[in-house]
Parts: structure tokens; C-alpha cells; sequence
């Protein structure tokens, strides 16, 4: 049973990690490499020579304007895979091609589609405008995971974890303690999930940077686009401040919290994360601050999930896991991505000679 | 981000959890509810539609109004 769905997008990288030079990056257990043409796009390709496998990222092989050459017999491609000259004859095999995928690059993120080319709609790429917005100042980064995809879903579809594992940095008391809300939009493909904490303590990671003490209003309102594509609308105010009825919430912090979720291979995950934040746009210590708490209860995350990964591993087949409320949006997740999962393409057969 | 009430006529299920209590309440789009003790057997409910989904008993749950959503919109 596959963990991930094909025929969809994942983010492979961050727009600022491509330059003109080979970089290589697996997802969904297929190694692709991008580069940066001159024109300025982002260009990937299957990263390994059709000729003897030879991997095009490693040296000796090199970009050549905008070519790579195989450091091992010298097998050259256009930026779309085409193969344009091979050693010591004229005529180029009709096979001599890299596999090019679909790419766009967006919201600071580069994605590619993982699946069937003739199904790509770039249309469909998740949204994350805040990112890139003017309205807001970003930190972001990306730790891997040595963990499968699916328990990175649930632990951000679960924020009731923050309690225990984020003590001290994201977790109160009033985050597992309160009821969520949970709706599925199948037509959109998202899952919603809703809490709502009308009274409650200000962890540190909000009162240091938006110089609020004392109890607050915290509503955390998550948007899952899956499979990669995460979201918690994060508003912090005082206690009794609403957002006005025209919408607007000119008394309230927003913090927009996004991940992106892209499986590495079956057992590894590729955590993306970033912080936009509405408030403090120009102060440099509060973005030093939220970039260094956030990759902080990443890596809390990190070693959670590592060390699930490894029960998984070791537990009997057949072993029976335990559902709770909190984990409603959870299963909800669960239960679109196998839906996903089911209507994907298969996985390309194993590699040709 | 806001409220969005339109959610429920594209066809949105809804879970609430019931406050003051440890069940949930599950919310079909074509008007069924049901309430439920665990997120496996509400989403089993859920996506089971319509089997099962008879929307003659809707005045016995509960609270099961007009589905206007109320609760799961993102702030601004």
C-alpha cells in the first residue's frame, strides 16, 4: 500500500534553494534534479542518466549554459530532458530521455508534480499568498523528517499535541482542553479544523512577540489542502476583541503558519515550514525570534515523529491504534488521502536497464 | 479567511464537538445528523451517505438546526 498519493503537486524546494547551478532533491522516491535556466525558470528532470544511471547532480557531471553534461561519458540535456549529443557517435538513441516534470513556482515555493504529466493542472497548485505578500513579514526553513509523511499529517492535524510535546514555546493548558470543529469539503479537497480559545494563557512564543501578557483570545483555524499543503490561521488578541462584522480585525495579531508536507521516500518526509506574521513586519528580533522558536517545535516534532517511525517498524503486524475526539480532523485527513491514494496513478515499474 | 456559511451547500461534512460532553455531532450535507462517541464511528456515519442518512429523524438530535456553520472559519 502506497503512503502518499500520486498525481498530485508537492513542494520539492524553496525558490531562494535554485540557482543556476545542479540541485537535487527526492520526492516520492524519485530523485529530481532542477536547476535554474537562464531565462530564469526553474527547470527539473530525472536526476540519473538514461545511459548507466549515472546520478546528474554528482560531480563531474555539470550545467553547461543551460545543459547538463553526465560526468561519467558525457551524455548532454536540454532543460527538457532531451537528450542533445552522446559520445563518439551522431545518432542519439530515441530513448536517450530525461524524465521532465511539470514545475511552477509560486508563493516562494517551487512545486512539482509527482504522477501522470498529462494530468498536471497548475491551476490546482495550493495557495500560500502570505508568503510573498507585501502585508506580511516571513521566516521559514526545512528540516527533514526520518519519518513517513503520514505521521507528520496527523501531528498537524492534532494540535492538541502542543500541550505536552510544545510545553513552554506553543502549548497551554487550553489547547488540549478545548473542543474542536471539523468539517470536509470533499468538492475542494480541504479539511477544516476549527479551536476556538476564547480565554486563554499566552505561551511565550506569542507573548514575546506581540507584547501581549496575561490571558488572551487564541483561535487556531487549520486548512488542509492535501497531500502537501498545510495551514493554521493563527489569531491572537486580547480577551473580548472580536474581528469586526465587515471582517476586519484591526485589534487582533494573525499569524499564518504553513507546511508543506512532501514525502522524501515511504519512510522519510521533507517538513517545510514558515511563519508569516501580520504585526512587527520591520523588527528583526521578533523575526529572529519566531524563526528560531518555530524551527525549535519543528525539531520537537522531529524527534516525536523519528521516534514513531521507529514503533512503526518494530510493532506486529495487525497492531490496532486508539482514535479519540482530537483526533477527528485527523482521521478526516486520513481517510481524503487514501481516497487520493486510490485514485492516483501507480508508481512508475522498476528502473529500465 | 472567514466564516463561510456556503460551505454546507457544497457539500460539507461537519463535526462539533457537543461541549460539556465527549460526543460528537456529525453533520450531513443533505441534512442528516447524528451523534456519535468517537471520530472513527461519526466519520464512518459521515461518509457512509445517504445510507443511513434519513433526514425525517433530524429533530430527534439534538441541536441539529439549520446547518449554518458557525465555527470553522478562519479569522481575518
Amino acid at each position: 500500500m502506497p503512503t502518499f498519493p500520486r498525481d498530485q503537486w508537492y513542494v520539492a524546494a524553496y525558490g531562494r534553494e535554485i540557482g543556476h547551478e545542479l540541485f537535487s532533491r527526492t520526492v516520492c522516491n524519485e530523485s529530481i534534479l532542477f536547476w535554474r535556466t537562464q531565462a530564469g525558470s526553474v527547470t527539473a528532470v530525472s536526476n540519473r542518466c538514461v545511459h548507466r544511471r549515472f546520478p546528474l547532480s554528482q560531480p563531474p557531471s555539470a550545467l553547461v549554459d543551460d545543459q547538463v553534461v553526465c560526468g561519467y561519458h558525457g551524455f548532454t540535456y536540454a532543460a527538457d530532458g532531451r537528450c542533445t549529443a552522446v559520445p563518439g557517435q551522431t545518432r542519439i538513441p530515441r530513448a536517450a530521455r530525461l524524465t521532465s516534470y511539470p514545475v511552477v513556482e509560486q508563493d516562494s515555493f517551487v512545486w512539482v508534480w509527482i504522477g501522470d504529466p498529462a494530468k498536471a493542472d497548475p491551476a490546482r497548485v495550493p495557495r500560500a499568498p502570505w508568503l510573498e505578500s507585501p502585508g506580511y513579514a516571513t521566516v521559514s526553513g526545512m528540516e527533514p523528517l526520518r519519518a513517513r509523511f503520514g505521521l507528520l499529517v496527523d501531528n498537524l492535524l492534532d494540535l492538541s499535541h502542543e500541550t505536552y510535546l510544545h510545553g513552554g514555546y506553543i502549548g497551554t493548558p487550553e489547547v488540549a482542553a478545548t473542543p474542536i470543529t471539523t468539517e470536509v469539503d470533499e468538492d475542494a479537497g480541504i479539511v477544516y479544523v476549527s479551536r476556538h480559545m476564547d480565554d486563554a494563557e499566552c505561551p511565550p512564543f506569542y507573548s514575546k512577540s506581540t507584547g501581549l501578557n496575561g490571558r488572551i483570545m487564541r483561535w487556531q483555524d487549520i486548512e488542509y489542502m492535501p497531500p502537501c499543503l498545510y495551514t493554521l490561521h493563527s489569531r491572537i488578541a486580547p480577551l473580548g476583541v472580536l474581528p469586526h462584522d465587515d471582517g476586519t480585525d484591526p485589534g487582533a495579531f494573525h499569524v499564518e503558519v504553513v507546511y508543506a508536507m512532501t514525502p522524501e521516500t515511504d519512510t522519510s518526509t521533507h517538513n517545510f515550514w514558515a511563519v508569516a506574521r501580520d504585526f512587527a513586519q520591520e523588527d528583526q528580533s521578533v523575526s529572529d525570534f519566531l524563526a528560531e522558536q518555530n524551527r525549535t517545535v519543528v525539531l520537537q516534532d522531529v524527534a516525536a515523529l523519528n521516534a514513531l517511525e521507529k514503533s512503526i517498524a518494530a510493532e506486529p503486524e495487525g497492531y490496532q491504534e486508539l482514535s479519540i475526539n482530537i483526533d477527528t480532523g485527523g482521521l478526516a485527513a486520513r481517510r481524503m488521502l487514501a481516497k487520493l491514494i486510490e485514485r492516483g496513478s501507480a508508481a512508475p515499474s522498476a528502473a529500465k536497464g | 479567511m472567514s466564516v463561510d456559511p456556503s460551505r454546507a451547500a457544497r457539500g460539507v461534512f461537519r463535526v462539533e464537538w457537543l461541549p460539556g460532553s465527549d460526543q460528537l455531532r456529525g453533520f450531513c450535507h443533505c441534512g442528516a445528523a447524528t451523534v456519535a462517541d468517537g471520530p472513527v464511528e461519526v466519520w464512518d456515519w459521515l461518509l457512509a451517505h445517504p445510507v443511513g442518512h434519513d433526514t425525517r429523524g433530524r429533530a430527534s438530535v439534538p441541536g441539529s438546526g439549520p446547518a449554518v456553520l458557525a465555527g470553522a472559519g478562519a479569522a481575518p
